[in-house]
């Protein structure tokens, strides 16, 4: 069975400075993954490499089966992706936003339109579809994304920092969301976070630190007998 | 094919409600041609003499040859307008979204392209009407036959700018731009005298104008008006085109892309 995203001996330098060094993990589909990193830690340059908005300086990603590098087509059509910032259209209307983001991979009409008002549904967002993206709060505004990320039927999930600013509920509420996506529509579910209170036990983890992989594993074994908080304390030397 | 389409229809759209919301820069787009026609022309008229040059048959008045200049101020300037607007797509993050589009970047490039030639080409016609309400007017002839000299210019423009937009990295470096490409371009070029009268002032001058590319986008728009065409000139415009646009393409290219630096 191919994995729904491998990511093989990756390496990225801005100039001098090695963002990522030898970055290697696999991920079967249906598995949510938490990636696990403080601070400047390179996830974020992950993420522009897996989406293909730099190409590495080595090493390969595989997509649902197809390399990003010699199928990039292909590969990023499989993938639905919320990046740290975010990237709405303020003075568009949310249904207009989830419009223009449908059209850039090519589905339009009566398709696109019953593939928004599913997505909108699934984030209970249905009834918001006619206002403003700017009228929005920010909970909303995310979950926005996260519908907006699933319109194309895609394999994979990155998710960069998804619940930074929102408030304790929201958090909880989507980072469950998310969950079931992988569990009940087998979606290969990568979230990105420093906080290791949304990671699950039974939840993959890859821990990243300063450009390297610390922990690549089962959540709870990687915690063993202490807790996940303390184990990764460790493992960053203090949070920093 | 069909999803290339699609894509290139939702990005025109987009640009042109974002051009809609602007209602400013259309205003300005329009005002800045209209103030040099009425304002500048009426004043210098008196001091320049123009001879008879090709495309003209007969003398012509500074008003009616400082037309086709404004046409491709208007695009000047709003093909850095678009460049502009990438840029701050780029530190707003909605780049990012278009970039990880499936759909190949060429295309995708392209079609930000084809949106800003589509939405400059507006202007400039509501600008001629309303210099064709103040008495300065030309045959339907040559309101149709420019329209492919204004789509060349457009492009060539556009991809200009799309090169700036895949160097600069902030907004705030704008108004450099500004300094540095648009008066230049637009003062050291045929659109307000024409070649002869620079070489009276200066060679160096004249030669920096006829190596200029947005003189043979103005010459081409020039003898599009009357129904000729510049072959030079469009040979140039092309070149140019194509110049920028492997530029641009180089600059977005994501294994060296200067989107690396700021995404
Ligand atoms: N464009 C860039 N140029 C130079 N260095 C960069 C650039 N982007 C990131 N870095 C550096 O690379 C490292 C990894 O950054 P990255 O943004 O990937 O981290 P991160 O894990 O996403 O952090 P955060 O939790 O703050 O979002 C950091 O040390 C950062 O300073
Ligand atoms: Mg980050």
């Amino acid at each position: 069975m191919t994995s729904g995203l491998d990511v093989r001996g990756i390496t990225h330098r801005y100039g001098k400075k090695t963002a990522l060094n030898d970055i290697g993990f696999s991920l079967d589909k249906g598995l949510f993954c938490a990636l696990l990193g403080p601070n400047g830690a390179g996830k974020s340059t992950l993420f522009s490499i897996l989406t293909r908005l730099f190409v590495p300086d080595a090493g390969e990603v595989m997509v649902d089966g197809h390399s990003l590098a010699r199928e990039p087509g292909k590969a990023l059509a499989r993938i639905g992706v919320v990046f740290q910032q975010p990237t709405l259209d303020l003075d568009l209307t949310v249904r207009r936003n989830l419009k223009y983001f449908a059209a850039l991979h090519g589905l339009a009409g009566k398709d696109a339109d019953r593939r928004i008002e599913t997505s909108l549904e699934q984030v209970n967002m249905a009834e918001r579809a006619a206002e403003k993206v700017r009228a929005l709060n920010g909970g909303h505004r995310r979950r926005m994304e996260i519908a907006r990320a699933l319109l194309h039927g895609p394999a994979v999930l990155l998710l960069d920092e998804p619940t930074v600013g929102l408030d304790a509920e929201t958090r909880s509420s989507i980072t469950g969301h998310v969950h079931n996506l992988a569990s009940e529509q087998g979606l290969t579910v990568l979230w990105a976070t420093h906080l290791v209170d949304e990671v699950r036990g039974s939840d993959h983890l890859v821990v990243l630190h300063r450009g390297k992989i610390h922990a690549n594993g089962n959540a709870a074994e990687i915690a063993g007998d202490v807790s996940l908080q303390t184990r990764f304390l460790e493992m960053t030397g203090g949070g920093k | 094919m069909k999803a290339a389409l699609i894509c290139l229809v939702a990005i025109v759209h987009r640009e042109a409600l974002r051009f809609v919301s602007q209602r400013g820069r259309f205003l300005a787009a329009i005002v800045r041609p209209l103030v040099w026609l009425i304002v500048f022309a009426a004043g210098f008229r008196a001091a320049l003499g123009l001879s008879i040059q090709p495309p003209y048959q007969t003398y012509i008045t500074y008003e009616i040859y400082i037309v086709p200049g404004l046409c491709g101020m208007i695009q000047l300037f709003s093909g850095m307008q678009s460049s502009l607007s990438l840029v701050y797509d780029r530190e707003m993050g909605s780049m990012r979204l278009l970039l990880t589009s499936p759909i190949p970047r060429w295309w995708l490039l392209f079609c930000k392209l084809f949106a800003s030639t589509a939405i400059s080409i507006f202007q400039v016609y509501t600008f001629l009407a309303i210099a064709a309400l103040t008495g300065i007017g030309f045959s339907p002839a040559g309101y149709l036959a420019i329209l492919p000299a204004l789509i060349v210019n457009g492009l060539m423009l556009g991809a200009l700018g799309l090169l700036l937009s895949s160097t600069i990295r902030q907004l705030e470096n704008f108004a450099g731009v500004m300094n540095f490409v648009i008066f230049p371009m637009f003062f050291l070029s045929t659109a307000l005298y024409p070649l002869w009268k620079m070489a009276e002032a200066s060679t160096i001058l004249r030669d920096i104008c006829a190596f200029n590319p947005f003189s043979h986008g103005v010459e081409l728009i020039r003898f599009a008006l009357y129904g000729q065409v510049d072959w030079m000139a469009l040979l140039w415009v092309l070149l140019a085109f194509a110049i920028f646009l492997s530029g641009s393409l180089w600059g977005y290219d994501p294994s060296r892309s200067m989107v690396r630096r700021k995404a």
